[in-house]
């Protein structure tokens, strides 16, 4: 019984569930992911199967949420916390940036706080305002957090199993849209073979390169293939590690197509997408024929959802993006 | 008069048989008119909620929290507000919209997804729907602040004076901000009233969740009373709510008012409840529905007829249909309005990005001109 068709929000259930059996420390904590098991049901069924003492249902408050799951790590413990939106973080934003990311630091590395923070994000699901965020930048500007997207059934399986294996704190972002998503997993297969802070090329190509992460790689594989028909051969890179970035893949592959554009659904002006344009004009801006070209949400508030198809990277946007990298 | 309410803490002044039953501290004086208006308020937001949760199910708003079961607390309290009070709300608060003149419309274009809300806080003093729990508390604070400073607190009567009312439920007590907003409310004495919704549920998590103590006991930790009032009693809501907004306005400060009341149905219409309550509890409930017990009192006190009700009943139809036909005609705003309002002095990179979208979307229209 190793190989299935699951979706992402399962995969994730049985990666936590892989996590908890292997190690009774692991605990999860958040709002409703008990009896109801979470909003989106991606714990139903552990309370059930390992009590009310290793899932807890927390009270409202998502700052109590993390600073409590850092005392428990204090005291050995490795809680998962669910955040229940993106937009909902933010109370806990004080307990994350200033007390998770620097403990172990500030500790001169005696304190470990092995916690991950699950936080379903991005737009596409026509939901009101606050659940449709994409703060990733927010994170993987903070020293001392690690950050990662999964984008498949396949990843998040393994990945949440090493980011609660971590003992760095680890901010896992789970494309909310993609939760119904399927694929076949295979969990005798082991473990893909890049780290949790490795990207990985998911489709090679020889013209151009688009890095993602999360919600985006689907629509950027979908861009991949329209192209494919007109000749256009794109690289698409799933860059997984948003902190640390893996930046010897990115590099690696513009070296070969000389050409890169960066796609996400938050803002551009200071988002990934920056980061990763500056570090590649530095470590190969001789190989580049073009600009590095970020697709990404506009310097707005996140719109009402009958136009947030406007206001998200779709095909086209990607495709036009690559043209006027090609057209350089 | 009838029976003491079941709980001795509980303030009731109309019991879920119809009944009026007597309090030391709290009564209402109303007209037969007013007991109507009541009575039709209660009605129509009643049939709003029904009408949108219907708009929901064909498609047309994405989601709709329903306020079903709750309606004695929002009337009863948004109908004991004068001109100066403001409102600091939920998601759920449709029934205080309707008191204080904000077309229903208005709060539909949120859950449709049309816009954020957009109405003018100030034109209804109504402010805008707040989905991130608890943050409202405390801008309800700091307008109370504002009102004491602008010479709105003392004896001047409603006519001269004001409060703002925060609205929250009882998980909501849980947060940060939400207790920040006691201790600041407490320690300046703002005009404000915190009136929470005790509808037992925060989504799956009972109340027990939240606290182990009654909600309104909180309120003596932070320096202020707290009183618990039957939540699905119009009457009783009205009576608390006056007596708390006389005492912000004159000056002595913050109220808890703990409205104990049931959420009747799913958290929102994406939520599926029969996954964490069983329906006893809810049928329990149905016997102390907010709408009958006026219902029963009106008629057997010959204070409303026949007549009146099936008025009412067609009043209620024009209203449904009002909605639905404002509801189907709203239409999809313009993608460029994402880029209205984020500033009030444009910025040259976003009027960039504005420009350049535009010619993105228009690039789109002169393909398509030269297919076709
Ligand atoms: C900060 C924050 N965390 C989580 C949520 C998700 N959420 C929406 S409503 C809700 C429960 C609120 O319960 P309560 O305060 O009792 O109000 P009710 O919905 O019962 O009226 C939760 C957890 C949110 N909106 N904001
Ligand atoms: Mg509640």
């Amino acid at each position: 019984m190793s190989g299935q068709t699951t979706t992402l929000a399962k995969a994730i259930t049985m990666g936590l569930r892989a996590a908890m059996e292997r190690d009774s420390k692991v605990v999860l904590m958040g709002e409703d992911i008990g009896k109801l098991g979470g909003v989106f049901r991606v714990t139903d069924g552990l309370q059930k199967d390992f009590g009310e003492d290793r899932v807890i249902d927390t009270p409202l408050s998502e700052s109590g949420i993390l600073g409590t799951a850092i005392g428990m790590a204090l005291r050995g413990y490795r809680p998962v916390c669910e955040i229940q939106f993106d937009g909902f973080v933010f109370p806990a934003f004080d307990q994350i940036v200033c007390q998770l990311a620097k403990m172990h630091a500030r500790s001169k590395g005696h304190s470990r706080l092995p916690i991950v923070v699950r936080i379903p994000f991005g737009g596409g699901i026509g939901a009101v305002e606050h659940h449709s965020e994409s703060p990733e930048a927010y994170f993987a500007h903070t020293a001392g957090l690690r950050v990662v997207a999964c984008s498949n059934p396949v990843d998040a399986y393994w990945m949440i199993q090493q980011a609660v294996a971590s003992d760095d704190p680890v901010i896992f972002f789970e494309p909310k849209r993609r939760y119904w998503e399927k694929a076949e997993l295979d969990t005798s297969a082991g473990p893909p073979a890049e780290a949790l802070d490795q990207a990985r090329v998911v489709r090679e190509g020889a013209d151009i390169t688009v890095a993602a992460y999360g919600p985006m790689v689907k629509v950027c594989m979908d861009a991949a293939s329209a192209a494919a028909e007109d000749g256009t051969s794109i690289e698409v890179l799933d860059l997984r590690s948003l902190s640390p970035l893996d930046m010897d893949t990115v590099v690696a592959s513009v070296r070969r197509t000389h050409r890169l554009v960066v796609v996400h659904e938050a803002p551009v002006t200071l988002g990934m997408g920056a980061e990763i344009a500056a570090q590649v004009t530095e470590s190969c801006f001789h190989h580049l024929e073009a600009p590095v070209l970020r697709v990404g949400g506009f310097d707005t508030p996140y719109p009402p959802s009958r136009i947030e198809e406007e206001y998200l990277p779709d095909l086209d946007r990607v495709l036009d993006a690559v043209d006027r990298s090609l057209a350089y | 008069m009838a029976l003491a309410p079941e709980e001795p803490e509980l303030v009731q002044l109309l019991t879920p048989e119809g009944e009026l039953v007597e309090h030391p501290d709290y009564r209402v004086d109303f007209s037969d008119e007013e007991l109507r208006g009541l009575y039709r308020d209660l009605a129509l937001v009643r049939r709003i909620d029904a009408e949108a949760t219907a708009l929901q199910r064909q498609g047309e708003l994405g989601i709709w929290a329903s306020l079903l079961g709750q309606e004695a607390a929002q009337i009863g309290s948004g109908r004991a507000m004068g001109p100066n009070d403001h409102v600091f709300p939920t998601y759920r608060e449709h029934g205080v919209a309707w008191c204080r003149g904000v077309d229903p419309l208005n709060l539909l274009g949120l859950f449709r997804g049309v816009d954020m809300g957009g109405w003018d806080p100030e034109e209804h003093h109504f402010h805008l729907y707040t989905i991130v729990i608890g943050a409202q508390t405390l801008h309800a604070v700091g307008y109370a602040m504002g009102l004491q400073r602008d010479g709105m607190v003392g004896d001047g009567g409603p006519e001269l004076t004001g409060a703002a009312v925060a609205y929250f439920g009882d998980g909501a007590t849980s947060q940060g901000d939400v207790n920040e907003a006691f201790i600041w409310a407490s320690v300046f004495q703002a005009p404000v009233v915190f009136f929470c919704q005790n509808n037992q549920w925060a989504i799956s998590e009972p109340l027990e969740r939240q606290t182990r103590i009654p909600l309104y006991q909180r309120a003596s930790g932070f320096g202020f009373p707290g009183v618990r009032v039957d939540g699905n009693d119009v009457l009783a809501t009205y009576a608390v709510t006056q007596a708390a907004l006389a005492r912000a306005r004159e000056g002595s400060g913050p109220t808890f008012i703990e409205a104990y009341t049931y959420r009747m149905g799913a958290h929102t219409t994406s939520d599926d409840p029969t996954r964490y309550r069983i329906a006893a509890e809810v049928e329990a409930w149905k016997l102390k529905d907010p709408i009958e017990r006026l219902r029963s009192f009106l008629i057997r006190t010959g204070k409303a007829d026949q007549d009146w009700f099936e008025a009412l009943e067609e009043e209620s139809n024009q209203l449904a249909k009002h909605i639905r036909a404002g509801c189907l005609d709203m239409p999809d705003p313009s993608p460029m309005t994402m880029f209205d309002h984020v500033y009030v002095d444009p910025h040259k990179p976003l009027a960039n990005q504005r420009e350049q979208f535009a010619a993105y979307l228009a690039s789109f229209e002169s393909t398509s001109e030269e297919h076709s």
